[in-house]
């Protein structure tokens, strides 16, 4: 299939403005995303606009892969903080990923529960919407509560608002040193307190994950004597626990958490947010499953025997399950995405009519086509 | 400023549509009388005065959803309220609308420090959440300068910000979940205890919608441990250029102060005068706050002193006693009362990018000339938010007006600038017909169209956050 590759916001929305079908947005191709429709991708809308590192700020266009963003920061000592997970291991994907894809999923990892998400680092849009028009929202600057916040609504929205051509981000210093706390074979109900416990110090943790089974880690950032000061009272106070040695600079360990690289392979993968302490209780509900908790319990990965309903087995929770791993006929079965009560998905199908009201961009994502059809 | 002429039908009704609030309310919680209302005629802008058809103070999420279903049925317009402290006129009300305050929701309903939230009722006082968990060691960390009165309520409803949000982020930023009435009395929850609420981020999009698109009853809070301790260190020097590089510098060597204040000459005089904090005579002053350990913030302010020390400060001054912190935050803190001292003024909070502080300040200073007006700014400096304080004459015909003008000029130099309109206080009425400067026709009708989904009649705060002439269409249609 040919794909489309519109090199100016022009382009692109003269392209929507004729469509007489849908389209599937690709920004990198790599977060494992099909739907029915002409493929659009925003590689030819690509390249830094706009760099301050003095100002934390960076504008930058939504094709530009994650690579070039990542290395234009570095060089500057800076980087994106809320730590975008890569989804090419886990899904068996391939090509480069891009800023855009990162914004249209809200992909935060690790460090989320210290800096905030992907949406919380998006300071400003532009997208082109279903009509054809060129729009914006927000800007460059690190408040602004001028209008709505759209920005938040197109974070996360997986291309099914508009299609996103430049974004506006804030980017942080990357920390001098780095040291995780490990602690070897504790259950994951006690793995969880325990990274709750470390969690409600006044010690900025800026990661806190436990794989079942294995390691249980959590990670301080900053200068070394601080790392170092840190790293002592904590050991102190989550000694109930277990043994905790700190170990320096171990970057590749949380790259594997951000990319769950423990459950790469066979199965289906799913990613639920939980009220953190709900999340041992919840994993073994599930029969099979392996886990890995991130976000000190807050984020569980779950990999469970193919075609598993985990919605089902979990029943009612507070939180939400996304299935990130599977064939399509269990995707089409199950759904991607936990379905909204009624008013809430009531205000989504509105929003989406009025930003895309002939229904072009990525149909059938977040809001299950299978589902409306059926329903 | 305008306002929209009050719906003479409802004004008609007013007898019969206060009868029916008080069917679904306890008594004592609707207030008609019309030397009642007066209390509710304006909020921190006080320029603008208008007393509302009726007040309802429910106390529950239930009678909230009453009041807002019959004013729905009735196609009376509702004007929600905090604590009524907004800046921006978010909470004035016209004369056809009933005032829904929500300052008696004002319990705490859960406290978790395991999974470290904490559920309010949304009239509950900023400074209070923090005190119902301070004991603990925890604390809510938005602080906007108004946290002792404002609502949380309000907060969400302007995504407030703060003197500390250059680490700990705005209100959105900490905001986990509400419990949320549409104008049609449904209610809805969104998000809770665990992070990034599933589906749209709708969430994101309550936070900062000015009350337009529902009235939150409750709100999921994130909390945080009380960092160990702070210490802020003063720097003065000979010009704002200096000051703006010493920011931009300070940021790129990778400490990140929770607070970076500055001051300049007209503000620092101001506050002298006032406070007698002992500010030195400069240009531009700096006020840059580190949290941590003792050893921890030592070493923090040792590389950002060093920094200060290369652009050759005119004073450097270093806390090393509680006293001292207290002494270097006193002026700063006495500002905005210091600049009252000198007459009325208006505080705009206009946001530019950091690299253009010196050429934005510059300006200002021309733009005071011109205008004859006194203008002093204090602002996070961190963040690009600027606070320049008018000083105005509120007896003098027309002193109002121009210095108004003069306001707007500066809010246009910031959208120049290539910044925004407001960062923290809100568009409201005060900055709503500027907001077509900053935003392209299309770029609003996106942002109305929000607002058609979660509110067709256009029932909620109407006349605010959009210029009248771009929302007339749907006013109109909807009545």
């Amino acid at each position: 299939m040919t794909m489309m590759c519109p090199d100016t916001e022009d382009a692109l929305a003269g392209m929507i403005t004729a469509a007489d079908g849908p389209f599937q947005i690709v920004g990198g191709g790599t977060r494992g995303f099909t739907v029915q429709g002409a493929a659009l991708s925003t590689a030819a809308l690509s390249g830094i606009s706009l760099y301050e590192p003095g100002a934390m700020t960076l504008v930058v266009r939504a094709g530009t892969p994650m690579a070039e963003v990542d290395a234009a920061l570095a060089v500057e000592g800076q980087r994106l903080a809320f730590e975008p997970m890569d989804h090419r291991a886990v899904l068996g994907t391939t090509g480069e990923p891009t800023i855009g894809g990162a914004v249209a999923a809200n992909v935060s990892g690790p460090r989320r529960i210290q800096v905030g998400a992907c949406r919380d680092f998006l300071l400003g849009v532009r997208f082109v919407d279903g009509q054809g028009r060129v729009l914006k929202n927000g800007g460059r600057v690190m408040k602004n509560v001028t209008g709505y916040d759209l920005v938040k609504l197109m974070a996360g929205s997986y291309g099914t608002l508009g299609v996103m051509t430049e974004l506006s981000l804030k980017v942080m210093p990357v920390a001098r040193s780095m040291g995780t706390l490990v602690a070897e074979g504790l259950s994951d109900a006690a793995a969880v307190q325990a990274l709750s416990a470390a969690l409600g110090t006044p010690f900025d943790v800026s990661g806190a994950a436990h794989v079942q089974g294995g390691r249980t880690m959590v990670r301080l950032e900053g200068f070394a004597a601080s790392v170092a000061y840190r790293a002592a009272a904590l050991q102190a106070i989550l000694a109930p626990f277990g043994a905790w040695a700190l170990e320096m600079d171990n970057a590749q360990d949380w790259q594997n958490v951000r990319d769950v690289a423990a459950l790469h392979g066979d199965g289906d993968l799913w990613r639920l947010s939980v009220k953190p302490s709900d999340a041992p209780g919840l994993v073994a509900r599930v029969s099979g499953a392996r886990a890995v908790y991130d976000w000190a319990g807050g984020l569980i990965w779950l990999a469970v025997p193919e075609g598993t309903d985990v919605r089902t087995a979990l029943g009612v929770f507070g939180g939400h399950a996304t299935l990130i791993r599977a064939d399509i006929g269990t995707k089409q079965r199950l759904g991607v995405f936990q379905p909204q009560p009624a008013p809430l998905a009531a205000i989504e199908a509105g929003l989406r009519a009025r930003f895309d009201p002939r229904g072009l961009f990525n149909p059938g994502v977040m809001h299950s086509a299978v589902q409306e059809k059926a329903g | 400023m305008q306002m929209p002429t009050p719906d003479p039908t409802i004004l008609a009704r007013k007898d019969e549509i206060v009868r029916q609030l008080g069917q679904v309310l306890p008594k004592g919680a609707v207030i008609s009388d019309v030397s009642e209302t007066r209390a509710y005629e304006c909020d921190g802008l006080s320029a603008y005065r208008c007393p509302p058809l009726a007040v309802v103070l429910p106390t529950t999420t239930q009678q909230v959803s009453d009041v807002m279903r019959l004013c729905h049925a009735m196609g009376v317009p509702v004007v929600p309220r905090g604590s009524g402290t907004s800046l921006a006129g978010g909470a004035l009300p016209t004369g056809d609308c009933v005032i829904l305050g929500v300052a008696r929701l004002n319990a705490v309903l859960e406290t978790d420090y395991d999974n470290r939230f904490v559920r309010v009722q949304s009239g509950r006082t900023n400074l209070s959440v923090t005190g119902a968990v301070e004991e603990d060691g925890f604390f809510y960390a938005p602080d906007p300068s108004s946290q002792l009165a404002c609502a949380i309520a309000g907060n969400i409803a302007m995504n407030s910000g703060g003197a500390h949000c250059l680490k700990y982020g705005v209100t959105t930023n900490n905001l986990m979940g509400v419990t949320l009435v549409l104008m049609d009395g449904t209610v809805t929850e969104l998000g809770g205890a665990h992070l990034d609420a599933g589906g749209l981020d709708l969430l994101g999009l309550i936070c900062g919608s000015e009350g337009q698109l529902g009235v939150v009853t409750e709100a999921t809070l994130r909390i945080l441990h009380k960092p160990e301790g702070a210490r802020p260190v003063l720097i003065g020097y000979d010009s704002s250029e200096v000051a703006g590089a010493c920011v931009s510098d300070i940021i790129k060597a990778g400490v990140l102060p929770v607070a970076i204040e500055f001051m300049d000459r007209p503000c620092i005089r101001a506050t002298e005068a006032f406070a007698a904090a002992g500010y030195p005579d400069c240009e531009a002053l700096l006020i840059v706050e580190v949290e941590g350990s003792p050893a921890e913030i030592d070493e923090q302010l040792e590389i950002i002193l060093d920094i200060a020390r290369r652009h050759d400060p005119v004073e450097l001054r270093e806390s090393t006693s509680a006293e001292e912190s207290a002494r270097i935050w006193l002026g700063r803190k006495s500002a905005f009362g210091a600049m009252g001292q000198m007459g009325d003024y208006m505080c705009l909070d206009g946001t530019i990018p950091v690299s253009e502080l010196p050429f934005v300040l510059r300006r200002i200073g021309e733009l005071s000339a011109e205008y004859g007006l006194k203008v002093g700014n204090v602002f996070h400096a961190g963040d690009g938010n600027m606070h320049p304080l008018i000083l105005y004459d509120a007896n003098k015909p027309g002193d109002l007006e121009l210095c108004e003008a003069f306001g707007a000029e500066i809010l246009k130099l910031c959208v120049d600038a290539g910044g925004c309109l407001t960062g923290e206080h809100g568009v409201g009425i005060e900055k709503r017909d500027l907001m077509s400067y900053q935003y392209a026709p299309e770029d609003l009708e996106i942002q109305m169209a929000v607002k058609d989904v979660f509110d067709p009649k256009w029932l909620l705060n109407p006349a605010k956050v959009f210029p009248l002439e771009n929302s007339a269409a749907r006013r109109i249609a909807a009545e």
